[in-house]
């Protein structure tokens, strides 16, 4: 179908790298400046969060790209070309912006407002409409809002018009100003998964500045802390930021709680898991007694699988007085968890359940190991734990 | 000092200034004239609308730029502002009459003195139109590569829409209405009525009168009326 | 003293125009093409006096009607909400219509005098300061409302403790709109026969006379911007809150 070709030639071709070298801003003459000789790179297609407490200048160093903020010295390139070299407004057409107070334009309608650029650039009406039509769909809207007015949308539905916009005339690069900031919770924590899954899809270079140290753990590939004076005091990626803060500002910033966002990171498939005696029903309890004794045994305590090795419940002391597995077993089976669980709710999951061990299952539902509260604790405080690497993996699989 | 005046019998009548109006009367004043009819006072109106419109005009091209690009440039707030304040100050009387006196009569020079008249609440509506155009919006037109014409044209205009007709408003009725006294300054509008009763009689000031009224109504309508249809539906919503 | 100040400063403008004429005796009368003449406004200033009171009565009298019929109003569609669409077009009507034609047409009604140039000119404030006195009280904030209705006020009290003086800049903003306006347009209550300053422009002796029409406009004008500074100062007053927070 030709609708899939562009998109695919879209998300292959639709990013830039993005390269400061010693970009600063000063305002006046002051001698401090607010973004001080900032040199990254962020590859093409990854979201790259600055993050910072405010007065930073994580936002003028966001701004100095599409250059609705002028750099004093230094240059930003994308894609290797200089960013100063090019007509302003025609490189902010290449480049996506969405900002916290969303800026609709309150005279246009919904469809209007995500044609804005596209119009700019001079496109034929039926590609501009195509497209707009294509975006709606993509950011999940209702046709119909297309003809409204940006007064008779709610908060999160006029983010995601704002993103719309930002992505009409497929830009190279996107710049996100706390895009989420100024919506609810529960909004904010759908407008972020709803981004990074259509991320996953057309894999933009992503400037995302937010001063919330989680949604930068969440959304970024990459961080870019910063601190007072618009310097970058490290740039990792979470799981690195996580786990080795480059110096005591870093760790403050991160939070006492990085143990526990570091959870957030990783899935129970990333951690090895314990293996649990496996009880068949009916077989004898005498075997059952035998792998219970033999000294590898990691859980104490024999779980009872169905013929499909599905996990139905622990067998207790009781249980093992039979002469065979009994069908029901007299503990059940507590939390069941997945291998795609991010740990951080695996570990609620335990809590919540009062229980010492879960079982895990795979996709088919079969038992794929035990995951225990003394398996989390020991690899939070293992040293090979802070040298492995995880992606952020709370995004959905593309 | 006229007491004689204010004390005049007042023989005017809503229906003898309606008579006036349609049909042509000999002046009982000064003797035989043929006066009032629907042809002069369809004349005289016309004369009045033109005069407004060439004065609205002249009043636009001045000030309908300047408080766009100042408005823009977010400068120049003190001018902008003080300007309709003192426009507001000046007796419309005092500046005909003046203009009338000091650099002579006629078209032209009416049509600078109202104009003059019309620049200040344009000019201030304007400016404050555009300055309190969401800067989010104003932002956003910039980040997504607007030049700064395109960010005045498609972005701060539509939306100071409202405030720019309420200037625009202000000044259609300032200068109609002021217009009135144009034959102070040697041009014959409905103003030649109102100020020769010696000629046209109570009933011909009352006519005029009638006339100038439903002139500036139907002015006033006419542009509430094109501000609805130029103004975005999505303006009208978010206002609520 | 106020005319001291304007003559001075009226003369400043005159001196070009005034120049070449300096060494005639001839009254200024006679040469109606001059743009100011001082020996002229020296002899004639008495004759202002009148025509400055009248006017100052007309604007001071038909502001406070305009102000209280425009404030009842207000008050009433701040309760009614549905009269505020139709009051907005009423006044809006009233205040298009031109000031000379509103002064002729109560000809029949009220006949010559200062009753009638009272009735148009309050007329002709009323939109002004029911939008800004409107403007006002929908611009306080909810939630000072609601803390007020929370801790037991009853609405009366809330308007008059809270949302009035919350709207104080607003309405004065209004008034002092209304009032310059006043007493600009109060010059034409000439037409009307209510005296004033017109009287001193609009004559068959001053018509081309500059200095006098000079004189009497530079008048109404000092008038407006004194009635404008008066306001401004009683604004500040009634609004300590306000210069705290400016500074």
């Amino acid at each position: 179908m030709p609708s899939e070709e562009v998109t695919d030639e879209r998300s292959n071709s639709g990013a830039s790298a993005v390269r400061y070298e010693g970009a600063t801003k000063r305002y006046g003459d002051s001698s401090v400046a607010a973004v001080d000789a900032l040199t990254l790179e962020i590859p093409a297609g990854e979201i790259c969060v600055l993050v910072g407490p405010s007065g930073c200048g994580k936002t003028t160093a966001m701004r100095m790209v599409n250059r609705t903020v002028e750099m004093s010295e230094g240059d930003i390139l994308i894609g290797g070309e200089s960013v100063r070299d090019r007509d302003a407004a025609r490189l902010r057409r290449e480049i996506g912006y969405v900002i916290q107070q969303i800026g609709l334009f309150p005279h246009r309608t919904i469809a209007q407002n995500i044609a804005a650029v596209p119009q700019l650039l001079g496109w034929k009406k039926e590609r501009t409409e195509a497209r707009t039509a294509e975006l709606i769909e993509l950011i999940g809207l209702d046709p119909e809002l297309g003809g409204r007015y940006p007064a008779q949308l709610s908060g999160g539905q006029q983010q995601r018009v704002g993103v719309a916009r930002a992505l009409a005339a497929d830009p190279l690069v996107m710049l996100m100003d706390e895009p989420f900031g100024a919506i609810d919770p529960i909004n904010r924590e759908r407008l972020q998964n709803e981004f990074l899954r259509l991320q996953a899809e057309i894999g933009k270079t992503v400037l995302f500045v937010t001063h919330d140290i989680d949604e930068a753990i969440k959304m970024g590939d990459r961080i870019a802390v910063m601190r007072e004076g618009g310097k970058v005091a490290q740039y990792a990626t979470p799981a690195e930021i996580l786990m080795d803060p480059a110096d005591e500002f870093v760790e403050d910033f991160v939070g006492a709680d990085r143990a526990l966002k570091r959870l957030a990171l990783m899935r129970v498939a990333d951690i090895d898991l314990w293996k649990a005696p496996l009880a068949y029903v009916g077989q004898p309890t005498a075997e059952v007694r035998a792998k219970l004794a033999s000294p590898d045994v990691e859980v104490p305590y024999p779980l009872l699988v169905d013929s499909e090795r599905r996990p139905l419940g622990w067998l207790s002391e009781r249980d093992l007085r039979a002469d065979v597995v009994p069908s029901r077993p007299d503990s059940p089976l507590g939390p069941l968890l997945d291998r795609d669980d991010v740990m951080r709710d695996a570990l609620a999951d335990l809590l919540q359940g009062e229980a010492q061990y879960a079982a895990v299952a795979d996709h088919q539902g079969r038992i794929a190991g035990v995951l225990s509260v003394e398996i989390i604790s020991e690899f939070l405080g293992s040293p090979e734990a802070k040298t492995e690497e995880h992606g952020a993996v709370e995004r959905p699989h593309g | 000092m006229s007491l004689a005046l204010i004390q005049a019998p007042v023989s005017a009548s809503f229906g003898g200034a309606f008579e006036f109006i349609f049909t042509p009367q000999t002046s009982n004043v000064t003797g035989g004239k043929t006066v009032g009819g629907l042809s002069q006072v369809v004349e005289l109106t016309l004369t009045q609308l033109e005069v407004t419109v060439l004065a609205l005009a002249l009043a636009l091209v001045v000030a309908l730029p300047a408080g766009l690009y100042f408005g823009h440039r977010g400068t120049g707030e003190l001018v902008a502002i003080g300007l309709g304040n003192a426009g507001r100050a000046v007796p419309e009387l005092a500046l005909i009459a003046l203009m009338a006196a000091v650099i002579g009569v006629g078209l032209l020079n009416l049509t600078v003195a109202l104009a003059i008249l019309g620049i200040p609440p344009i000019l201030t509506n304007t400016f404050v139109g555009i300055r309190e155009v969401d800067r989010a919006s104003v932002d956003a037109a910039r980040g997504i590569g607007m030049t700064e014409f395109e960010i005045v044209h498609k972005v701060e205009a539509p939306m100071a829409l409202p405030s720019i007709f309420t200037g625009i408003r202000t000044a259609t009725i300032n200068i109609v209405a002021t217009a009135t006294i144009a034959p102070l300054a040697g041009v014959a509008t409905l103003g030649e009525f109102i100020l020769g009763e010696n000629v046209y009689g109570a009933n011909g000031v009352l006519a005029g009168a009638i006339m100038v009224a439903l002139l500036a109504l139907v002015l006033e309508f006419s542009l509430a009326g094109l501000q609805r249809l130029l103004t975005s539906k999505g303006l009208r919503l978010s206002a609520v | 003293m106020a005319s001291g100040v304007l003559f001075a400063a009226a003369g400043e403008v005159g001196k070009g125009f005034i120049h070449e004429r300096t060494s005639e005796t001839l009254p200024c009368q006679a040469k109606p093409s001059h743009l100011f003449c001082w020996d002229w406004a020296r002899q004639n200033i008495d004759r202002f006096g009148t025509p400055a009171l009248q006017q100052f009565e007309l604007v001071a009298i038909s502001v406070a009607v305009g102000f209280a019929v425009a404030f009842a109003l207000a008050l009433l569609a701040h309760r009614r909400r549905w009269l505020r669409p139709p009051l907005l077009a009423g006044t809006g009507v009233l205040y298009a219509i031109p000031s000379i034609a509103f002064f002729l047409l109560l000809l029949p009604i009220t006949g010559r005098g200062r009753e009638t140039a009272i009735i148009a000119l309050s007329a002709y404030t009323l939109q002004i300061i029911y939008r800004n006195v409107t403007v006002g009280l929908s611009n306080v904030p909810a939630s000072a409302k609601d803390a007020a209705r929370g801790m037991g006020m009853t609405e009366r009290q809330i308007l008059w403790r809270v949302e009035l003086p919350l709207a104080t800049p607003e309405i004065v903003g209004g008034l002092r709109i209304a009032t310059v306006s006043t007493v600009a347009i109060a010059t034409l209550a000439v037409f009307a026969h209510a005296g004033g300053l017109g009287t001193q422009i609009f004559t068959e002796a001053n018509l081309h006379f500059p200095t006098s029409i000079l004189i009497a406009g530079g008048i109404a004008m000092l008038m407006a911007l004194s009635f404008d500074a008066i306001l401004l100062t009683v604004q500040r007053f009634a609004t300590p809150w306000r210069r705290v927070r400016a500074s």
